[in-house]
């Protein structure tokens, strides 16, 4: 047995010690470029529709992206482990709360540039000290609510507030309650009307389902339009791009549902936004500023609007898409993105207590 | 040999040992907001919400547990023991769902029946019916769509152990009188038992770690408390808190498994086996052999094939300029991760087998564990210890990392595998080998290879078609610029664009067609 043992050990050896190189060589570092001539970036929006968003950025400027799209969370934890060596130049993350999260632990590293300031409004960044700002918001989506033209009278569902109210029973639809947009809007309804109305609402909400939280915002929409709810929560992008559909199945949908701009005359509609900054051990400093520079440029700024439907938040920029442009203008909240950011934690015990899945 | 498998398994536990270290020091997650501590997280979701998420789980598990076993054993019985229309083509067709990823298969059932979906709305629009059908997003939809997705791991262990065991069995059980069903309840059944648990436990260890098609059908499972605990709370601690629980219900169930087993030896005292002669079924015996193989084969394979194929129609082929590289990153690492996986396992197997460990035996154990926990926390894990290592940027550069955590979760799929293939090959046999003097190398050769042929080629299956699907690790440890077809298929899901899913999606599927149909012919083929 022991020759066997032993014959069969040097054997492996031979084995593992081919896979021990091709292991390391595989783990060598491609030879490390000039620096600000790449531009790394951990990318939490998941759009189609951005690639072209990077490859303009690098045409103009010959700056090669390099890049990682993963959700907020995950890239949050990978920044974290990498610690001072992190390869990663800019971070973007497409919730208020998480911007703020990352912002708290020290992920971003304030800079100052005129042109961001100059170009996205104060409510829509970071606050700025005396090093600088850390965070920038690029585009904004607000949470509206669309509703079944057959079954609802618009005026029983204007707020967010009266989605909770009795006369709704059986008629509301919404995603679960632990995915990121629902806590922010938790969060600053919060803020809002206090913790206990709000713990009220939820229960409130709960007793209204029509069907378990399930799905995504378009699966809302749709649901809304067959009739298995009468009302529902949603994404304004998710609305315009159905609107923008020329699917037959699309057009039929979009003709049945109507869509509120809610609290218009209650503290306003509540937004979010998708922003980023530059990260706090980038190894390409000047590239990563540069490429924010550019996600406020009138181009890039068209493109959030024109490709995901997002708006913009440059004011100057001329926006030429027919769906936002059918949705309206609005009125916006007034909660501070920090609040929303504070209060994720409680949004999600106050869900869980009133059983909102 | 002790010292060096010791040393491998080890090399694959780290990130577990990482995940403790992490819960017992309590170390914050980067998204945390304040300084939650993982008992006020833990009792809130005990009190609220976690007894909810286990009763879902257990009914899960029971429902899929069942499903994988009528649909794998029923299958696997009549194709290994029977002659009756079709067979050639189910012997092999019926692996063919392995490749659909559940996650996959749950977009496709949820889209095609939901209440807004194509079905529901004929049936209101074209027939006028006003009730609905139940809703596919529910325990029972969830139930179908794992057990057509995973019973083909129960299906291929067990008909290898029908084939290679049950013809003689049978003909010996009835020159002693046992009805064909009475042979196989009392022979036969439970000679297959440590096969078909293993095929079980792959399959319910899978629906323990998923968490996207789980999500999808709203459900709320123990893996979705695990993901709570992480990202809304913030708090890691908590996270790594209940995954351990989740690793120890594993743990305990596979030690009851095999301490009820180790009561029940088999090994093949004879060894040359003839191709037994299957039975001619005629009538309608033969025809319900028939439907029940076709209504599975229809049910999991042929009709979301269709769902997809029609989604890809409405979409047109407007392929991604991105796709190739997806194409090319998704087979290339999944071949890498397979050769290896197959040759770290029967490292394993053979050092458990040749030192008699029990040590290297319990090792073994643990190893398999990797299966049950979620990608998402296993990528965590991996974090957390390249963090107190210092190394995560090697991340960025190197697919070494994400090798490795594909390695610590599928290395069981491939160990189990070939542990009950090397059961099958007696002790006396080395024996008689090593008295003959055939040196060790020449005995695994030209005894045990051709002997494990079957075994191996399943292990490389399924390692080759777990990380063809793999998604949370993937996308958690991947360098830059390395998407997947899994990668992209969930962005695009995360992005709510169900048609343009249908082209790397569908990818998935006949890139993992490829390997299963090569290998199942190959096993199929006799030795």
């Amino acid at each position: 047995m022991q020759g066997i043992c032993s014959g069969f050990t040097s054997s492996i050896k031979k084995v593992s010690l081919i896979f021990g190189l091709g292991f390391a060589i595989s783990a060598l570092p491609s030879h490390a470029a000039e620096p600000n001539t790449v531009l790394n970036l951990y990318s939490a929006r998941h759009y189609q529709t951005d690639e072209s968003l990077y490859a303009n950025f690098t045409k103009s400027t010959g700056i090669k992206i390099n890049r990682i799209e993963a959700d907020d969370n995950a890239l949050l934890e990978r920044l974290n482990s990498e610690g001072a060596k992190s390869p990663a130049d800019v971070i973007l993350l497409v919730d208020a709360a998480r911007l703020w999260r990352a912002q708290v632990n020290g992920m971003f590293k304030p800079i100052q540039s005129k042109v961001l300031d100059q170009r996205i409004p104060a409510n829509l960044r970071a606050k700025a000290d005396a090093d600088g700002t850390t965070w920038f918001g690029f585009s904004t989506r607000a949470r509206i609510i669309v509703y079944n033209k057959d079954r609802i009278k618009p005026g029983d569902v204007n707020t967010y507030e009266k989605l909770a109210d009795p006369i709704n029973k059986g008629k509301v639809c919404t995603r679960s309650g632990s995915h990121p947009y629902m806590l922010s809007l938790v969060g600053a309804l919060i803020e809002r009307d206090g913790t206990a109305a709000t713990e009220k609402w939820a229960k409130g909400m709960v007793a209204n389902m029509a069907r378990a939280p399930k799905g995504g915002d378009t699966d809302q929409i749709r649901a809304v339009a067959s009739g298995e709810c009468a009302v529902a929560l949603t994404n304004s992008y998710y609305l315009a791009r159905l609107m923008r559909s020329t699917k037959p199945e699309d057009i039929v949908v979009v003709a049945k549902v109507g869509h509120i701009w809610p609290n218009q005359n209650a503290g306003g509609v509540h937004i979010n936004i998708s922003g980023g900054g530059v990260a706090k051990n980038a190894p390409n400093p000047q590239a990563a500023v540069k490429f924010l520079e550019y996600l406020a440029s009138d181009a890039a700024q068209i493109y959030f609007a024109d490709g995901n439907n997002e708006w913009p938040v440059v004011a100057s920029v001329r926006v030429d898409n027919p769906a936002l442009k059918a949705l309206g203008p609005y009125q916006v909240e007034k909660v501070s993105i920090a609040a929303i950011g504070r209060n994720q934690v409680a949004a999600q015990r106050i869900l869980d207590q009133a059983g909102y899945r | 040999m002790r010292t060096s498998s010791i040393l491998l398994a080890l090399a694959l536990s780290l990130p577990i040992l990482g995940l403790i270290l992490a819960a017992l020091l309590g170390q914050p997650s980067p998204i945390a907001s304040d300084g939650i501590v993982a008992e006020r997280t833990l009792t809130h979701l005990w009190n609220y919400v976690l007894t909810d998420y286990i009763v879902t789980t257990i009914l899960l598990c029971l429902g899929v547990g069942i499903g994988v076993f009528v649909l794998g054993v029923g299958n696997a019985w009549l194709v290994a023991n029977y002659q009756f229309p079709g067979k050639a083509i189910f012997e092999w067709a019926l692996i063919l769902p392995l490749a659909v990823p559940a996650y996959v298969m749950a977009y496709l059932f949820v889209d095609f029946l939901q209440h807004a979906g194509p079905v529901q709305t004929m049936l209101r629009e074209n027939l006028g019916l006003s009730w609905a059908l139940p809703d596919p997003r529910s325990l029972g939809g969830a139930i179908w769509t794992f057990s057509m997705c995973l019973y083909p791991y129960v299906y291929l262990v067990a008909r290898t152990s029908f084939l290679d065991r049950s013809a003689r069995f049978m003909e010996v059980a009835e020159t002693l009188g046992y009805t064909s069903v009475q042979a196989f309840m009392k022979l036969v059944l439970p000679m297959a038992r440590p096969a078909i648990f293993t095929g079980i436990a792959l399959a319910l260890m899978e629906v323990l770690a998923d968490f996207g098609a789980v999500s999808y059908f709203g459900l709320q499972t123990f893996a979705t408390g695990i993901f709570k605990a992480w990202l809304s709370f913030g708090d890691r601690s908590a996270a790594v808190h209940l995954s351990l629980m989740l690793l120890s219900f594993v743990l305990i169930v596979f030690y009851w498994e095999r301490h009820n087993r180790a009561r029940q030896r088999y090994a093949l005292t004879n060894t040359n086996t003839r191709p037994a002669i299957p039975k001619r079924l005629v009538g309608p015996h033969a025809l319900y052999a028939f439907l029940f193989c076709a209504l599975t084969l229809f049910f999991a394979f042929v009709l979301p094939m269709a769902v997809l194929f029609d989604l890809l129609s409405e979409q047109g082929l407007e392929a991604d300029p991105r796709y190739w590289g997806w194409l090319k990153n998704s087979l290339s690492l999944s071949a890498f991760t397979a050769i290896l996986a197959v040759l770290c396992a029967l490292f394993l197997a053979y050092a458990a087998r040749l030192t008699q460990s029990k040590t290297l035996q319990g090792v073994n154990r643990l190893l398999t564990v990797g299966y049950a926990l979620p990608g998402a926390v296993l990528g965590v894990g991996i974090l957390s210890l390249l963090g107190l290592l210092d190394i995560a940027w090697l991340m960025s550069v190197s697919v070494g990392i994400l090798v490795y955590a594909y390695l610590i979760r599928f290395l069981s799929a491939g160990l189990q595998s070939i542990e009950t293939g090397l059961t099958r090959i007696t002790p006396a046999m080395d024996g008689t080998a090593a008295l003959l003097g055939a040196k060790p190398l020449e005995m695994i050769w030209r005894i045990h290879l051709p002997l494990l042929r079957r075994s191996v080629l399943t292990a490389l299956l399924f390692v080759f078609v777990d990380v063809m699907k793999e998604l949370p690790a993937t996308l958690l440890l991947r360098p830059f610029n390395l998407d997947t077809l899994a990668v992209a298929t969930y962005q695009l899901a995360a992005d709510e664009r169900l048609a343009e899913l249908a082209l790397p999606a569908l990818s998935i599927v006949l890139v993992g067609l490829l390997p299963v149909i090569l290998l199942s012919r190959a096993i199929a083929q006799k030795r």
